[in-house]
């Protein structure tokens, strides 16, 4: 099957005043559709680094990225942009949400800017909160919305149109383990129902336990990467 | 048209996420468009108070003369009283009211003193529709025709001559054949002129007599016309030079060239105004907005990471400033007309020592002129648009994990 993401020998370095910061130290991977991956690891480890420049936010000191068969390298910001309005979504860990736009219009943002039809767009973003259980708070804005409502609205925007891949950066690391549960539930079923692809990192052991592919980042470098068959 | 409605729309709300700054800013593009259209209005009112007062005092808006005459204006330089098709151009649309006169120096003299004046031979009926002198209020009698053989002088040329009301004086003159001509006249009447050339150097008398003193019957050595439309003056002189194309025909701005210089001052004046208006207006916008765009950097990575083009940053600011600009404009506007609709006109006597010496009038008309409104508008809008793009450049510069990290 060819790989919906293909990092070779990738390397980033941050420069730090006077000092270098090796973030990333020469990574490969191969992430195909549909898989459901959790990036595990310390703190420092490189985690939102690597997903940075999946996502094409950041560029690499070294190596190649590609997405959906696109060298991210080739790409102007405008077309990253663009490569990331077409196919990838993103949740980080807080403050996802544009606050002047109620959740409807923050889940419908995306697809407004992809130019969908506003009947389309009304419909798809309802049926989306629905699904993610936020029914009825369409119409409130994010500073009305608890944590875990926030991240749901950030979860349903990112796959409310049907990327290839969804970015998560430490979802639930602002949410109650309750809370984290119902969110990680609904990017499986997600992932089950639609085939979209995750790629989550976070420290958080009850979060590795959902995932089917389950990556160690330590220092920069891959430690480990294990497939299991069918977790709960 | 959708991405252009989310960007407009996020603007406004943007807008009104610190409606405090926001107010403030309005307020100043407010009342920097009302300092600029109150101003525009008032220069624009005492250019035409000033050119008024200019035509009011004889000239007219265009005046007709024989070859010569502007050289040397001696009773030999004279025309036909206007017929034909002059008459026909100056009793036609293009112009509001027209005089026609006999104009030359001559010395006066009383019982006491004697002094080099202009002699007017005039129309009494038409020069109320034309000049000053023509409405002047007299101590005495106005004259009555164009038959009328009395004299009107100023006040302070009776002072002058130690003469009054009622008194005779003797009018020397060089008649249209150039042979001396002298007559006495009664002085039936002082007039009075806010310009003071006008009580010392001009006396009136009915234009038949006039005629008749000069030898020149049936002739005369100017015309005067108050135009219908003063902005269309070259239409009218086109009009009369292809009537009358024997005669000499000059607009104001060629007789009164001080008052036409003084017209472009005001405009030049307006201009600087404009300038230091929205300079200041300028650097509050960008500062408003760069102050915006720090604030929600992290924001605007977001807006990168969901797939927003940096060009749509960029337009997202940019509506920031537009809205600010239109609305500060429309409310800018409505202040500076409604000011100038509650004044009607300022009166700057009390500042205007030496007013008669400027040219200057003392009651100000504020009026507001479609050409400068519009182009206060344009320019407060497409200046401002152009200050806008920095800060809007700026956020649309950010790169998406810098602006991220931001919290
Ligand atoms: N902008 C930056 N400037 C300097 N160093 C950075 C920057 N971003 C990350 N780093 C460093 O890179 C390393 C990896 O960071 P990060 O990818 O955030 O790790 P994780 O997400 O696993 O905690 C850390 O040592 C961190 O201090
Ligand atoms: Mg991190």
């Amino acid at each position: 099957m060819d790989a919906l993401v293909t990092l070779r020998a990738v390397t980033k370095t941050y420069r730090q005043g006077e000092v270098d910061v090796p973030a990333l130290r020469g990574v490969d991977l191969d992430i195909a559709a549909g898989e459901f991956v959790c990036l595990s690891g310390p703190s420092g480890s490189g985690k939102t680094t690597l997903l940075n420049l999946i996502g094409g936010l950041d560029t690499p000191s070294g190596g190649h990225i590609q997405v959906a068969g696109r060298d991210l390298a080739r790409l102007s910001p405008g077309e990253r942009a663009e490569l990331r309005l077409r196919h990838i979504g993103f949740v980080f860990q807080a403050y996802n949400l544009i606050p002047v736009l109620s959740a409807q219009e923050n889940v419908e943002l995306v697809m407004e800017l992809q130019g969908v039809g506003a009947a389309e767009r009304h419909a798809r973003a309802r049926a989306i909160l629905a699904e993610v259980g936020l029914a009825g708070l369409e119409g409130r804005r994010p500073a009305a919305l608890s944590g875990g409502q926030q991240q749901r609205v950030a979860v349903a925007r990112a796959i409310v149109s049907a990327p290839d891949l969804v970015l998560a950066d430490e979802p639930t690391a602002n949410l109650d383990s309750e809370n984290g549960r119902r969110l990680l539930e609904i990017m499986r079923r997600l992932n089950g129902e639609r085939g979209v692809t995750f790629v989550i990192s976070t420290h958080d052991p009850e979060v590795m336990a959902f995932a089917r592919r389950l990556i160690r980042l330590h220092d920069g470098r891959i430690q480990a990467d294990e497939r299991r068959d069918g977790p709960p | 048209m959708g991405r252009a409605g989310l960007l407009l729309r996020l603007a406004w709300r943007n807008l009104w996420r610190n409606a405090r700054r926001t107010v403030i800013l309005l307020l100043a593009v407010t009342l920097g468009v009302a300092a600029m259209v109150f101003a525009a209005a008032f220069s624009r009112g005492m250019v035409v108070a000033m050119v008024d007062d200019a035509i009011d005092h004889l000239p007219g808006h265009v005046q007709i003369h024989a070859p010569g005459y502007r050289d040397d204006p001696a009773a030999e330089h004279r025309f036909p009283y206007p017929q034909g098709r002059l008459r026909a151009v100056l009793d036609g649309p293009l112009v509001a009211a027209w005089a026609a006169r006999v104009r030359v120096p001559v010395v006066v003299a009383s019982e006491y003193d004697t002094a080099g004046v202009t002699l007017l031979g005039v129309e009494p009926r038409r020069e109320a529709a034309l000049a000053y002198l023509g409405r002047a209020s007299v101590d005495g009698r106005p004259l009555a025709d164009a038959n009328d053989a009395g004299l009107l002088i100023g006040r302070r040329l009776a002072e002058r001559l130690d003469t009054v009301r009622g008194r005779r004086v003797v009018i020397t003159a060089q008649g249209a054949d150039g042979a001396l001509a002298d007559r006495g006249f009664r002085v039936v009447g002082l007039f009075r002129s806010p310009w003071s050339s006008e009580e010392k150097g001009i006396a009136l008398t009915g234009l038949a007599t006039a005629q008749r003193l000069l030898r020149l019957p049936g002739e005369v050595n100017e015309v005067a016309v108050r135009a219908a439309d003063p902005e269309r003056l070259e239409a009218l002189v086109a009009a009369l030079r292809a009537a009358a194309p024997e005669l000499e025909v000059a607009d104001w701005r060629t007789l009164s060239p001080l008052t036409h210089a003084g017209q472009q001052l005001y405009s030049q004046f307006t201009w600087v105004w404009y300038l230091v208006v929205f300079l200041g207006m300028a650097f509050g916008l960008v500062n408003t907005l760069l102050m915006a765009v720090l604030e929600r950097t992290r924001e605007f990575g977001l807006f990168l990471a969901l797939g927003m083009r940096p060009r749509w940053i960029l337009g997202q600011v940019w509506f920031e400033a537009l809205l600010v600009l239109v609305l500060g404009l429309a409310a800018g506007n409505g202040l500076a007309l409604a000011l100038a609709r509650a004044l009607g006109e300022v009166d700057v006597s009390a500042f205007a020592a030496g007013a008669e010496l400027a040219g200057l009038a003392q009651r100000i008309p504020l009026i507001i002129h479609g050409g400068d409104l519009a182009l206060a508008n344009g320019l407060v809008l497409a200046l401002g648009l152009a200050a806008a793009l920095y800060p809007a450049w700026r956020a649309a510069r950010l790169a998406p994990v810098r602006a991220l990290r931001r919290n």
